[in-house]
């Protein structure tokens, strides 16, 4: 069995399918995630229920508590006259909303409560008075300015770039074929299974969160500055974390409110949000409008493209990132000689826009592709054709993009063809063909992308600490956080690649500040590659140092010293008898034993890139589309354990095939949630997926050690333009050109039914 | 009220409020916290467990509904020597879980799926999973998983996916 490779010891783990040394405990008692914590810090511990706004834009006139104060068992009902104020800056977001709400589910007051069903009771008892506003629940009420959002600020647009620069027509000049189109890439729900949940005690002067997070020391930062303590004063503990997707990158606005409020409580405090409140008040993703233009000749070479887009941002600034990693991958993976980006980012009263899986990156890759096939489709050529003819070639990297991403390796012409042999693409087509010429009723459909994306764009680094203990096991410090990912297993590998030490005996550790202070955390894909080669680097100094050890030990000269990583063994070159252990030489180290503590910084971004296929069928009568296949080339450089990064794979493809089938944050006009539950939020199911066919590529990137790139998000990426172009495909010979996501039935069913009726005028 | 339930072959029994639900049942009075609340409209299956051998969401259920049944949480599948059941096992050698929060109540939906059918079909397993949702894995390992232990060779497929259970 394959596991058995983890009792294995030394060189040979790295690139092998070792299964998790996580697995055994998550699937005999379960993880232990904020709510589980069964400890002494936090006995007694009171329950903190939000009271949330339930209207889109008001100004708050009062708030009434003394009901819900005389209720059993309420302890305290906090509001925004008891919480630290809001920074002063024009759109600075508070912890509790004084004067004015802007989103439905906004926090207003926290009642605190012995038990879990007090507190839902005696929240329904607090009574808040709002004077209504208008909302401004659709882009075009932010961008007409006529109702502010944040009157100080003068305007919605938080922020505008590019503009200035656009050539306008003459971008297209000497193009035979232009073609554009106003497309929406909609309001997602990340829906982690793991909702939102922290824990928090103040006790000596320090103030210890237990949160649900991917970033400890980001977190701490954020805790630390909004209620006004040294970060020395404050503990971030991140136990176990039920998924996060990019929407718990460092600490929320509520869970910062736990923490303030056990401070000014003086009392432990326990805080898990219902799914409800999740799908209102945790972050959501995407939301974009995008114009985009595509100019090139009619034998299919791209000569200009431009993408002018508006980026939603919610109701405060939670993803100022997002627009501008849109705008760095406009042009995705071709070489197109003139490519012009500008974006508008604006603030409207719905539940906050930040990071979901690709951030920025699904939104600029859906865009291209969509262009590319609403190119190929006008000049009549196969949309496999025209991305040969204008993908980056293999002999042109490192390439800097128009937008300036200069994209480090890669070879896109054969993660195309790859795909399209694996998937016999010519055979699909003909069975395409045959379908339309019989006029089936359902439709088969092909959608292909080619994608590349950028990860570790942060520009960050990572920490990473091994201590080598006396009895020859080994403890890792990491400063990356998984949820999910798979951190202990792939960095017990590391370490047993580098050093010999069995996976077995190695303890990662990771997401408690105290233990490690320094360190950024897990999102744009960025872990292995940053966490991953610092546990690396650490390793390789551990070694070094162990030389020097050894050779004093064996009274010899480090030069002579010969480690085998195989074992773990140290000796004299060529002398028998003279083998040393790690924890003989851990125990010749002085005070501070054998340990390595490093940071490890890239010099720049990695850029993984793939191609997918996705087939479909279009049920023409019905609108019903759905995926029979899914065949995709994933290249993220070399693979340290192929079995997680096919789980990565798969997740991030279903992800995206849920964008572009299902997904839809709804709201209305007034900006009331449409969506508000699991059971209106079409969340993609197993009955509504393939297993999915993934094909093995490894590109080795030179910007880390390991040659390894982000995976985390890549199936994300890929997979969504690639099931939206194959349902706009099944129905293209009906003269549907365009289908926004999600391609429901309903939206299906009224583009074939449009184009029927424009045929017959 | 007082309620009395078998939890995993134990006898718990405690005064309760009425309107407690059996998950909450499960974790704060039993102390058994594999089992997740992952949303409040029995959607998401985390909280699957078995009542009297049948598969339940265990969020939409009073503890008091429950009473005197025998419920089978994750936490009872394993045998005493820490032996996965094979259903534990398939998850672990097929890479069936992420970030684990979906898992247990998952592992107990399959439970059941293979006791009713034995063999089933991808289709089939596809469709028995509805109501469970993953958000890591793209279900693809999971359907793999229950797969694999449905495979098992005959009558030791039947035994295995019916044993293990303390209940």
């Amino acid at each position: 069995m394959d596991g058995d490779r983890a009792g294995a010891v030394g060189n040979g783990v790295l690139g092998s399918r070792v299964l998790r040394v996580e697995d055994q405990r998550l699937l005999t008692v379960g993880g232990t995630y904020v709510d589980d914590l069964d400890i002494p810090e936090l006995a007694g511990a009171a329950r903190v229920t939000f009271v949330r706004s339930p209207v889109a834009h008001a100004m708050v006139t009062g708030v009434d508590a003394s009901a819900a104060r005389g209720e059993p068992g309420v302890i305290a009902v906090l509001t925004g006259e008891d919480a630290p104020p809001a920074e002063d800056k024009p759109m600075a977001e508070p912890l509790l909303a004084t004067d004015r709400v802007r989103f439905v589910g906004e926090p207003v007051a926290m009642v605190i409560t012995d038990g879990r069903y007090q507190g839902e009771d005696a929240a329904e008892l607090v009574s808040v008075d709002y004077e209504p506003l208008p909302a401004v629940a659709s882009l075009d009420k932010a961008l007409a300015d006529e109702t502010l959002l944040f009157p100080a600020a003068g305007t919605n647009v938080i922020a505008a770039a590019g503009a200035e620069d656009s050539t306008g027509d003459a971008l297209f000049e000497g193009c035979d074929v232009v073609v554009g189109a106003t497309i929406m890439n909609q309001r997602l729900a990340p829906v982690p299974l793991e909702v939102r949940g922290a824990a928090a005690a103040w006790a000596d002067g320090r103030l210890t969160v237990w949160a649900s997070t991917q970033n400890s020391q980001i977190a701490r930062f954020q805790v630390a500055g909004t209620l006004g303590l040294p970060p020395d004063a404050v503990r971030i503990i991140t136990p176990d974390v039920g998924g996060g997707f990019g929407a718990k990158i460092g600490a929320d606005r509520d869970q910062i409110a736990v923490g303030w409020a056990a401070k000014h409580l003086g009392r432990p405090l326990r805080w898990s949000e219902t799914r409800s409140e999740n799908l209102v008040a945790m972050t959501h993703g995407r939301s974009q409008r995008q114009d985009i233009r595509i100019g090139g000749t009619s034998d299919g070479r791209i000569l200009a493209y431009r993408m002018d887009f508006v980026q939603d941002s919610g109701a405060y600034i939670r993803g100022d990132y997002l627009p501008g990693l849109t705008r760095l991958m406009a042009s995705g993976s071709y070489l197109i000689p003139k490519v012009e980006c500008s974006y508008k980012f604006v603030v409207t009263s719905t539940t906050p826009i930040a990071a979901y899986r690709g951030a920025g990156r699904p939104e600029a890759t859906a865009a291209v592709e969509r262009a590319v096939d609403l190119f190929a489709a006008r000049i009549g050529m196969d949309p496999a054709e025209v991305r040969r003819l204008n993908l980056v070639p293999p002999d042109r990297f490192p390439y800097t993009s128009p937008t300036g991403a200069t994209y480090d390796t890669g070879d896109y012409v054969a993660a195309l063809d790859k795909v399209l042999a694996a998937a016999g693409y010519s055979e699909l087509r003909a069975e395409q063909a045959a379908r339309r010429e019989r006029g089936d009723r359902v439709q088969l459909g092909l959608g292909l992308s080619t994608y590349v994306e950028i990860t570790a764009g942060d520009g960050g680094g990572e920490s990473g600490r091994i201590d080598i203990h006396e009895d020859g096991t080994a403890t890792v410090f990491t400063g990356s956080s998984a949820h999910g990912q798979g951190h202990d297993t792939s960095w017990s590998m590391l370490v047993q690649a580098e050093l010999g030490i069995p996976m077995k005996d190695v303890t990662v550790i990771h997401g408690d500040t105290d233990a490690i202070p320094t360190g950024t955390g897990t999102f744009g894909s960025r872990s292995l590659q940053l966490g991953g080669a610092a546990v690396h680097k650490a390793a390789g100094e551990v070694k070094e140092q162990a030389r020097t050890l050894a050779a004093t030990l064996a009274g010899a000269n480090e030069e002579d010293m010969e480690f085998d990583p195989r074992t773990g063994i140290w000796r004299v070159h060529g002398a028998s008898g003279t083998e040393l252990e790690w924890g003989k030489i851990a125990g010749a180290a002085g005070p501070d034993g054998l340990t390595a503590d490093v940071m490890f910084t890239a010099d720049s971004p990695t850029f993984p890139f793939g191609a997918h296929l996705a087939v479909v069928e279009v049920d023409t009568e019905t609108g019903k589309a759905t995926l029979v296949r899914h065949v995709t080339v994933d290249d993220a450089g070399t693979l340290v354990n192929p079995m997680i990064a096919e789980g990565q794979r798969h997740g991030g493809i279903a992800q995206g095939a849920a964008q572009a089938l299902l997904e839809e944050v709804v709201y209305d006009a007034d900006g009331n949630p449409l969506t508000g539950t699991l059971a209106d939020y079409a969340i993609i199911t197993a009955t509504e997926l393939p297993s999915f066919e993934l094909l093995d590529s490894q590109t080795p990137t030179g910007i880390n050690p390991l040659g390894v790139k982000g995976i985390g998000e890549a199936g994300t990426i890929g997979s969504t333009p690639a099931v939206q172009n194959a349902v706009i495909d099944a129905v293209a010979h009906l003269g549907v050109r365009h289908i926004d996501m999600p391609t429901t039935p309903q939206r299906v069913w009224a583009a074939i039914t449009d184009a029927a009726k424009e045929g017959a005028r | 009220m007082k309620v009395e339930l078998t939890v995993n072959g134990e006898q718990v029994a405690a005064d309760v409020e009425d309107r407690m639900l059996l998950v909450h049942y499960l974790r704060d009075v039993a102390g058994l916290t594999a089992t997740n609340v992952g949303c409040d409209t029995t959607s998401c299956g985390a909280c699957t467990v078995l009542l009297d051998g049948e598969s339940v969401k265990s969020c939409t259920l009073l503890a008091a509904q429950a009473g005197g049944s025998s419920v089978t949480t994750v936490e009872g599948l394993a045998a005493a020597d820490g032996t996965l059941h094979p259903v534990q096992q398939a998850f672990r050698e097929q890479h069936g879980l992420q970030c684990g929060f979906c898992t247990p109540g998952m592992v107990m939906a399959i439970v059941s799926l293979l006791r009713e059918n034995p063999n089933p079909t991808e289709e089939q397993v596809r469709s028995g999973l509805e109501g469970n949702l993953c958000r890591c894995t793209g279900y693809h390992n999971i359907v793999k998983a229950a797969l694999a232990v449905g495979c098992l060779s005959g009558e030791e497929s039947t035994a295995a996916a019916a044993s293990g259970s303390a209940e």
